[in-house]
């Protein structure tokens, strides 16, 4: 597919990375020469310095034959105004990045609407839904909702104390008698789809997927405590800190919004009236002890810094059940993963997977049965899902006598309104949506499954 | 230094040279000579070769930076310069080895200047093979791999710009593969179309092939001794026209295949050529014209020579060496010239020259008004100032390479005006020179250390020195 890419900030070259290993064409306008030269050094795509709001720019890149146009530079304004030229140059779909909060209300339809914009991306309240499903889970590293909230994956590190630890799956199964699911298991930045004869060791990253009650179970026998987060205490008043304070708030949950510039604080306290705004400096221990750092059930930081988000994170860890640091830069990112901050939150990689499924929903309509495509651990296992066509030759056989390629598993079967977490005896059923969690392969029908 | 990746390249490139060593076989064998099996036994040796290194290189990181671009490109060069001399070799055609060194060499840097006095002893499979090299070597050993071997590594940009020549190297589809394939097509497109129309003249299918080869790849290399002189005039138009168009940037025609034409047209480094080839036919013509009957013939001839020369082709319809001395004068400054960038031509480049006085006449806009500021214009856009830079660095390169390898060419006892333009043409890639190596004659009576150093002046010419630079010097192998 031919897409054209508009600012090739921290997003942009996410996006970029991500959609160039799925093999799409790929244009790239900047404003800067250098970026652009950066850029097309490193990644098999073509540059064109240049802004996307100039016709002769956009004749160049070739618009008039592109099957998605992305705006993503740092201006909503920018971003709306060239997707509006680029859909009468006679793009296919567009999408922009719109981010400001005032946009966002019940205005975006509108302005969606007016601008035949296909989509609209808000990194920003990516990331506040990302943060807010795993307050949901405080035990939890990340969760990931699938086929409309129906299915989850939900992250979790095996520790010390854990009583999984050294077990092989098909010992657990037996073991617990339950219905859940290990799809994926992270071990030294490598990652597996396990078997029934994988063993499980301290430090594995798992994924697990099962229905909410099934959840309960598996958390009660693994010893994981699970209060619910009642207050929150939340580091930097920016844009991820005003979407994540409004929903919070709607569910019930105490919201304290620390951060050093007063005029911001003033701002925000106009915005969300229900939560406390602090003014202070939140890299000042005192300041948040003050505040009651020890009684919040999770602490949140979410300034412009990644740094100052990683160090501040470290040290809270101990005081707080559940710490969330916001980091951009993916060096960072991983670094503070190894040091033991479990919870890394990036808005870029939330965005780009956004993207990918929507280029991949696209090519959809050109062959492939892909439904939509969910990225796990950076984006090192996929999670698909397929619906079930009539052709379909493997119907009616028992997962466990079907021979599937290595690292693939089924890991969800949704039949109507249910949705099945698939044992050996479990059967694909025509008209049937499926949910396949691969590594290192790229799917395009469910017959790739096959081995 | 990503060393396994850059010998993993060299090992599928001379895979792939082994089966280009198929064509001149298949030509022999139609021919019935003796020759057709020296081609097979390179081919051999080749894909043996090649099938080793890609053993020794497995599990190589996909990750290359400019540096290994520039040394995948020359080490490429001269591994395909070596192998392409075996077959001369081998069959004993031209037994020494630098004689078949220097004649492979010209071959695939599309210099078409030859070591040999009679040409029409070589076999037909030989004659191919030279030609064909011009062609593969036109448009790039590498960009060849590019389109048409699977990719090895998503940074390839850093190899096309090494290989390409002209100071801005962009894509013209966004993968690297795909601007390969484009540039191939529109290039098969043109070199058919060529045998097509040569085929209705005077020339038999062989002929047609051996000189739109020669003309594709701006070479020269043809199967008579005395060029393309004994050919109609409907044949010399012919050439000439398309001497011409594979002068042109590449990108011209792709504008016009998106239908872009006022694009295309509005080309400023196209106009520069256009003006410079024609003012240059004009000139030559009232120079000549005395020795010539009627005004077609002049006309013909100095646009036949003067286009041949400014696309470092190096056909030539007459001797041009016994002209006045203003025309060989505008020809030799014409060689130092090129045509565009982007072309298959050699030279200098028309967009630098486009630049450099641009720059220059900025710089004494500057001198007379200080506080002025200005930016040099090309193509509509701005050149930035790294661009800037290394057009100016290669200038002056350009400048030393010549002259070093000009003081060691002297040492050879022949007069000067042989010996600069023995080098200018070699350097850039032109072919015959003037006096002693002028178009009638060759480059034989040099010793094996010219020879050789005149290789590499055509390899230095082609790839615009900095690769072969680069691979030489030892920092650039070091680990840190």
């Amino acid at each position: 597919m031919k897409i054209i890419l508009f600012g090739c900030g921290k997003i942009g070259s996410t996006i970029i990375s991500t959609l160039v290993s799925e093999g799409h064409n790929i244009v790239a306008i900047d404003k800067s020469q250098e970026t652009i030269s950066e850029i097309t050094n490193i990644y098999d795509i073509m540059g064109i310095c240049g802004n996307g709001v100039d016709c002769a720019v956009m004749t160049e890149a070739g618009i008039s034959s592109a099957d998605l146009f992305i705006a993503v530079t740092g201006s909503d304004e920018l971003n709306m105004l060239s997707c509006f030229l680029a859909r009468r140059m006679g793009a296919q779909h567009t999408i922009a990045r719109i981010r400001t909060p005032e946009y966002n209300d019940e205005d975006l339809a509108f302005l969606k609407n007016e601008l035949d914009l296909s989509a609209t991306l808000n990194p920003e309240l990516l990331a506040a839904h990302e943060i807010f499903d795993i307050l949901h889970f405080p035990s939890a590293i990340k969760v990931e909702t699938f086929s409309n909230r129906s299915l989850k994956i939900i992250d979790f590190i095996i520790k010390e104390n854990s009583p999984f630890k050294d077990m092989s799956l098909s010992q657990i199964r037996q073991k617990y008698q339950a219905s859940f699911l290990i799809c994926n298991v992270m071990r030294n930045d490598e990652v597996y789809i396990p078997d029934g004869n994988f063993v499980l060791r301290v430090g594995d990253r798992i994924g697990i997927t099962a229905t909410n009650t099934e959840f309960m179970k598996f958390l009660k026998f693994s010893s994981i405590s699970q209060k619910p987060v009642k207050s929150v205490m939340m580091l930097g008043a920016g844009k991820i800190t005003y979407y994540l304070a409004k929903l919070l708030i709607q569910s019930g949950v105490k919201v304290k919004i620390i951060d050093k510039d007063k005029e911001r604080c003033i701002e925000f306290s106009n915005m969300i009236p229900e939560a406390t705004m602090i003014y202070g400096d939140g890299m000042n221990k005192e300041v948040l002890f003050e505040e009651g750092l020890e009684n919040t059930d999770a602490f949140i930081a979410l300034t412009g810094n990644d740094e100052q988000n990683i160090l501040i994170s470290f040290t809270t860890v101990d005081k707080v059940q559940t710490v969330i640091a916001k980091v951009n830069h993916h060096a960072l990112a991983t670094t503070a993963e190894k040091l033991g901050l479990d919870r890394v939150i990036s808005s870029k990689s939330a965005t780009a997977s956004v993207i990918s499924r929507y280029a991949r929903a696209l090519e959809n309509s050109k062959g492939s049965n892909v439904e939509k495509l969910y990225k796990l651990v950076d984006g090192k296992a996929e999670v698909l899902e397929f619906n079930v066509l009539n052709d379909f030759k493997y119907t009616a056989i028992p997962l466990k006598e079907m021979q599937l390629k290595k690292n693939i598993l089924v890991a969800g079967i949704i039949r109507g309104r249910k949705s099945i977490i698939p044992s050996g005896a479990d059967k694909i059923m025509p008209g049937d949506k499926v949910i396949v969690v691969a590594s290192g392969i790229i799917l395009s029908d469910l017959t790739d499954i096959i081995a | 230094m990503n060393k396994k990746l850059v010998f993993h390249v060299i090992g599928k490139l001379l895979c792939a040279v082994s089966l280009m060593l198929i064509a001149p076989m298949i030509v022999s064998i139609i021919y019935t000579e003796q020759s057709w099996w020296s081609f097979g036994v390179t081919a051999v040796i080749s894909l043996a070769l090649g099938i080793l290194l890609l053993k020794i290189t497995k599990g190589f990181s996909r990750v290359i930076y400019a540096k290994e671009g520039f040394a995948i490109v020359s080490l490429s060069w001269i591994t395909v310069s070596l192998i392409g001399s075996l077959p001369f070799i081998i069959s004993k055609e031209i037994p020494s080895f630098a004689d078949a060194f220097f004649e492979s060499v010209s071959g695939y840097t599309t210099t078409g200047a030859s070591i040999l006095n009679n040409v029409e002893k070589l076999s037909h499979g030989m004659l191919f093979w030279r030609s064909f090299n011009h062609w593969i070597g036109g448009m790039g050993v590498l960009v060849f791999m590019l389109a048409f071997v699977s990719s090895i590594t998503d940074r390839s940009i850093h190899i096309l710009r090494a290989e390409m020549p002209g100071p801005i190297v962009g894509k013209l589809a966004p993968r690297s593969k795909d601007t390969s394939k484009v540039l191939y097509i529109i290039y098969i497109v043109l070199t058919v179309s060529q045998i097509v129309m040569l085929c209705c003249g005077d020339m038999n299918l062989f002929e047609s092939i051996i000189h739109s080869f020669g003309t594709a790849g701006t070479g020269g290399f043809g199967i008579k001794s005395d060029s393309i002189a004994s050919y109609s005039s409907y044949s010399q138009w012919v050439i000439t026209a398309f001497m011409f168009i594979f002068g042109i940037n590449f990108n011209v025609f792709y504008l016009f295949i998106l239908k872009r034409f006022k694009a295309a047209i509005k080309s400023s480094e196209l106009a520069v050529y256009t003006l410079i080839t024609v003012f240059s036919i004009i000139i030559i013509s009232f120079d000549i014209s005395h020795l010539f009957n009627n005004l077609s013939d002049t006309i013909r001839t100095s646009a036949f020579q003067v286009v041949s020369i400014t696309t470092t082709t190096g056909f030539s319809s007459v001797d041009f060496n016994l002209w006045p001395s203003l025309s060989k004068s505008i020809l030799t400054v014409l060689m130092f010239i090129g045509a565009c960038a982007g072309s298959t031509a050699g030279g200098f480049k028309m967009s630098r020259v486009v630049i450099v006085f641009k720059m220059i006449s900025n710089e004494i806009k500057k001198m007379i008004h200080p506080r002025s500021v200005s930016t040099v214009k090309f193509e509509g856009k701005d050149v930035d100032e790294n661009t800037q830079r290394s057009v100016t660095s290669y200038f002056a390169i350009y400048f030393v390479c010549i002259l070093i390898i000009f003081m060691l060419i002297s040492l050879e006892p022949f007069d000067f005006e042989t010996n600069f333009t023995a080098t200018v043409s070699c350097f850039n890639n032109v072919g015959p020179g003037m006096s002693a190596v002028g178009p009638m004659s060759s480059y034989a009576e040099y010793s094996v250390f010219s020879k050789i150093l005149l290789s590499f002046a055509m390899l230095l010419g082609r790839l615009e020195i900095f690769p072969i630079l680069i691979a030489f010097i030892p920092s650039t192998w070091r680990k840190r």
